[in-house]
C-alpha cells in the first residue's frame, strides 16, 4: 500500500497560494473602488458643507413710512417695488457713524447683499404692520463677506488684488466685535430659485424642476414600458419581428443620452411645438431615455416568475389576460418598480438631453407646473460650476451633495422595495 | 357553460359511448421538427383511474397535456389527430380553451400553489368562472374542496396563511383542492407524487381512490408500483409510441408486447 500524505503536497501549496492571491486581488480592487467613492464624497462634503450656512449682519431697521409708503396706501404692489435701499443705508450708517465719506459709505453698503433690499420688501409685503416700527433684522451679507467669515479668502494677498480692501476687513472685524455678524443656517439655499448673487441663490427651483420632469417621465415611461414588456414577454409569439424589436430595445438602452435630447428637440419642440425649457418636454425626453431601461428590467422580472405559476393559472381555465394580470404581473411588480426606480434615478442625474431642449436657462422663479420654464438639479450644478463668482463654488458642491442624497435615497428605496415585496415560492 | 355543466357532472353523460370520456385517434405531437408522439390512439373510460407509464422522455406527459391543450402555450408545439372529450373535438377552432380547462383540471409534477393564501388558492378558480353565487357560497366551495382533497382538517385554522408555507404533500393536495373547486369532470395528474415522500404519496393515492367516484383521473407516473396500486387502466408509452393499453392487471401480469415485458421486469427503462 503506497503512502499518501493528506497534509503536505506541492499541489496543495500552489492551490492555496493562488487562492490567497486571488482573494487579496479582490480585496484590493474593492478597496480602490471604495476609496475613490469615499474620496469623492469627502471632497464634495467638505466643499459643500459651507453652503449650509450664510453670513448675516444684524441691523436695526427703521421702517420709515415716509420712505416706503408715503401715500399710506399699503398697496402690496406698491410695497413690493418701493425702494428699501435707504433703510439699509441708514441702518449701516448708524452702526458706523464714523464713516462719512460718500465712497466709503457706498462700500459700506456693499457689505450687504445686493438682494438685501428685496428681503426687506418681502418682509414688509407680508406684514405691512412693520411700517413705522424699528426691528432688529439679520440681513444677508454679500458673498465676499461670507467667504471672508468662512475663511475662504486669502488675506495675505496684496490689497490691490483682494476683493475686500483693508477698510472693509476692518469693518467686518468691528462687526464681529459687536457680535453683529454671524453665520446662520442658510434657509435661502433650500427655499429660493437661482440668482446671479451667490448668497441669494437656492436650489428649490431646480429641485422642483427635477421633480416635475421626473413626474412626467414616470407617468409616460412606466405604463408604456411595463405594457410593452408584458406584451413582448407574455403575449407576442416569438418571431423574427420580436427578435428585431428585442435587439433594438437593447440598442436604444445604449444610445448616448444627448441623442435623445436632439430627438426631443426636433420632435417635441420642432414638430409638436411644445413649450421649450419646460419640465413637460424634459420629462418626455427623459421618458424616451428611460423607456428601454424599464422595458428590459420589466421583462427580466416577468421572466423570473416561474412558469409553474402560468401553468397553474392556465390549467385552472384562466384566460391569458387573467393569468397575466391576476398572477404574473403582481408577482413581477416589485422587480418592475425597482427597475423603474433605478431608471428614474438615472434620469434624475441626466444633463445632456436637457441642455438640448433648453432647460439650461437662468431661471429665478420656482416653477409652478410642468409647463413653466425650469431647470433641473444637474443642470443647475452645471450652470453654477460655470459661474465666475467664487461664492458659487461651495453652492455647486452643496447642490451635488443634494443630488447625490436624492440618488442614494432612490436607490435605497429600490433595494428596500425589492426586499420587502419579494415573494418566495 | 360553466353553470350548466355543473348539473351535467352529477349524472353520467348519456351521450357517452361505453362510458368513454376521452378518446384519442391517430395523434401526433411535434416539437418543432422533432416528433414526440407517433400516431397514438386509445380511449379513456369515465370514473376510472388511467395510468400512463413509461421511461423518461417517452412522451407520456406530452400526451397528457394534449387533453387540456396545455401544449398550446409551448412555442413550436403542434398537435395533429383527433382528440375528443365527451364526443367533442377539443382541437376544433371553435372550442373555448378556457371552458375546456374548466372541465378538465390539471395537477402538476411540482406543486405550484399561487403565492397567496390557502383560501385564495382554492377560491381563484370558482371566482374566475363565476361559480359562486355569494361570498358564503364561495367559502362553502373552498371548504368542501379542501375537505375532498383531505386537507381541510390540517389547515382549517390557517386558511389565510400563505399556500406556499405548507409542506410538499400538503401543497400538492392544495393543488388538487384547487383543481376540484372548479368542478371538473376529468383531472389530469402529471407525476403528482414524484417529489413527495412515501407517506405523502400514500395519502394522495388514497385520495385519488376516493376521488374516482366523482372524477375521471388520468395520471402520468414514473412508478410502476403506483400505477399497479391505483389504476384500473394502464397505457405503456415508449419513445413516443403507445406500446400497450389495457386493464392494469393484464399489463402487469400478462403483458403482450416484448417492450412492455422488458420494462415491467426492469430490463429497460
Amino acid at each position: 500500500m503506497p503512502e499518501y500524505s493528506l497534509t503536505t503536497s506541492d499541489k496543495l501549496k500552489a492551490r492555496h497560494a493562488s487562492e490567497t492571491r486571488f482573494r487579496w486581488m479582490g480585496r484590493i480592487a474593492i478597496f480602490i473602488s471604495l476609496g475613490f467613492l469615499v474620496f469623492m464624497f469627502a471632497v464634495i462634503t467638505v466643499r459643500g458643507i459651507g453652503a449650509l450656512s450664510q453670513t448675516r449682519i444684524l441691523l436695526k431697521i427703521n421702517f420709515d413710512e415716509q420712505l416706503i409708503d408715503p401715500q399710506k396706501s399699503r398697496d402690496p404692489q406698491q410695497l413690493a417695488i418701493a425702494n428699501y435701499k435707504p433703510l439699509l443705508t441708514k441702518a449701516m450708517g448708524q452702526l458706523f457713524p464714523q464713516v462719512t465719506d460718500r465712497r466709503d459709505k457706498r462700500r459700506l453698503n456693499r457689505l450687504l447683499s445686493s438682494g438685501a433690499s428685496f428681503e426687506l420688501a418681502e418682509k414688509v409685503t407680508k406684514d405691512p404692520d412693520l411700517i413705522g416700527t424699528t426691528q432688529d433684522i439679520w440681513i444677508t451679507a454679500a458673498s465676499d463677506v461670507d467667504l471672508f467669515i468662512k475663511g475662504k479668502t486669502d488675506n495675505n494677498v496684496e490689497e490691490k488684488l483682494r476683493r475686500l480692501k483693508n477698510k472693509e476687513v476692518n469693518w467686518i472685524k468691528q462687526l464681529e466685535e459687536y457680535g453683529k455678524i454671524k453665520k446662520k443656517f442658510n434657509t435661502a439655499f433650500f427655499t429660493k430659485g437661482d440668482s446671479r448673487e451667490p448668497e441669494m441663490s437656492g436650489i428649490l427651483g431646480a429641485m422642483i424642476g427635477s421633480f416635475f420632469s421626473l413626474l412626467v417621465c414616470f407617468i409616460v415611461s412606466f405604463p408604456l414600458g411595463v405594457l410593452t414588456a408584458i406584451y413582448l414577454e407574455e403575449f407576442a409569439k416569438k418571431s423574427f419581428l420580436t427578435n428585431v424589436i428585442e435587439v433594438n430595445i437593447n440598442n436604444l438602452a445604449a444610445v448616448p443620452s444627448i441623442v435623445f435630447g436632439l430627438l426631443g428637440l426636433s420632435i417635441f419642440l420642432g414638430v409638436m411645438n411644445l413649450p421649450r425649457s419646460t419640465p413637460l418636454v424634459g420629462g418626455l425626453v427623459l421618458a424616451l431615455m428611460t423607456l428601454p431601461t424599464i422595458i428590459i428590467a420589466a421583462r427580466a422580472s416577468l421572466r423570473s416568475v416561474p412558469n409553474t405559476i402560468r401553468e397553474a393559472a392556465l390549467g385552472l381555465g384562466a384566460s391569458k389576460v387573467q393569468t397575466t394580470f391576476h398572477h404574473i404581473v403582481p408577482l413581477a411588480m416589485p422587480g418592475m418598480l425597482t427597475g423603474t426606480l433605478l431608471g428614474m434615478a438615472g434620469a434624475l442625474g441626466e444633463t445632456a438631453p436637457l441642455l438640448m431642449i433648453g432647460m439650461v436657462a437662468f431661471i429665478v422663479d420656482v416653477p409652478q407646473g410642468i409647463t413653466d420654464i425650469a431647470t433641473s438639479l444637474p443642470v443647475q450644478i452645471f450652470l453654477w460650476a460655470d459661474s465666475p463668482e467664487k461664492g458659487f463654488v461651495e453652492r455647486t458642491s452643496a447642490a451635488i451633495l443634494v443630488l447625490l442624497i436624492f440618488l442614494v435615497a432612490m436607490n435605497l428605496t429600490a433595494v428596500i422595495l425589492r426586499k420587502k415585496l419579494e415573494k418566495k415560492w | 357553460m360553466a353553470k350548466q355543466s355543473k348539473k351535467k357532472n352529477k349524472t353520467v353523460n348519456p351521450k357517452l359511448k361505453n362510458n368513454i370520456i376521452l378518446s384519442a385517434k391517430n395523434v401526433d405531437v411535434f416539437y418543432g421538427k422533432k416528433q414526440a408522439i407517433n400516431n397514438v390512439s386509445f380511449e379513456i373510460p369515465e370514473n376510472r383511474i388511467t395510468a400512463l407509464i413509461g421511461p423518461s422522455g417517452c412522451g407520456k406527459s406530452t400526451f397528457l397535456r394534449c387533453f387540456n391543450r396545455m401544449n398550446d402555450i409551448i412555442d413550436g408545439c403542434k398537435v395533429t389527430g383527433d382528440i375528443r372529450f365527451a364526443g367533442q373535438d377539443i382541437y376544433d377552432p371553435a372550442v373555448d380553451v378556457v371552458s375546456l380547462r374548466a372541465r378538465i383540471g390539471m395537477v402538476f409534477q411540482k406543486a405550484n400553489p399561487f403565492p397567496k393564501s390557502i383560501f385564495e388558492n382554492v377560491a381563484y378558480g370558482p371566482r374566475i368562472h363565476g361559480l359562486a353565487k355569494s361570498k358564503d357560497h364561495l367559502a362553502e366551495i373552498v371548504v368542501s374542496s379542501l375537505k375532498r382533497a383531505g386537507l381541510f382538517d390540517e389547515v382549517a385554522d390557517r386558511l389565510h396563511d400563505s399556500g406556499t408555507g405548507l409542506s410538499g404533500g400538503q401543497q400538492q393536495r392544495l393543488c388538487i383542492a384547487r383543481a376540484i373547486a372548479v368542478d371538473p369532470q376529468v383531472i389530469l395528474m402529471d407525476e403528482p407524487c414524484s417529489s413527495l415522500d412515501p407517506i405523502a404519496t400514500a395519502i394522495i393515492e388514497d385520495l385519488m381512490e376516493s376521488m374516482k367516484k366523482k372524477y375521471t383521473i388520468v395520471i402520468v407516473t414514473h412508478s410502476m408500483q403506483q400505477a399497479a396500486r391505483i389504476s384500473q387502466k394502464t397505457a405503456f408509452f415508449h419513445l413516443g409510441d403507445l406500446v400497450e393499453f389495457g386493464d392494469t392487471e393484464d399489463i402487469f401480469m400478462n403483458p403482450k408486447k416484448i417492450r412492455t415485458q422488458n420494462y415491467i421486469s426492469g430490463r429497460t427503462g
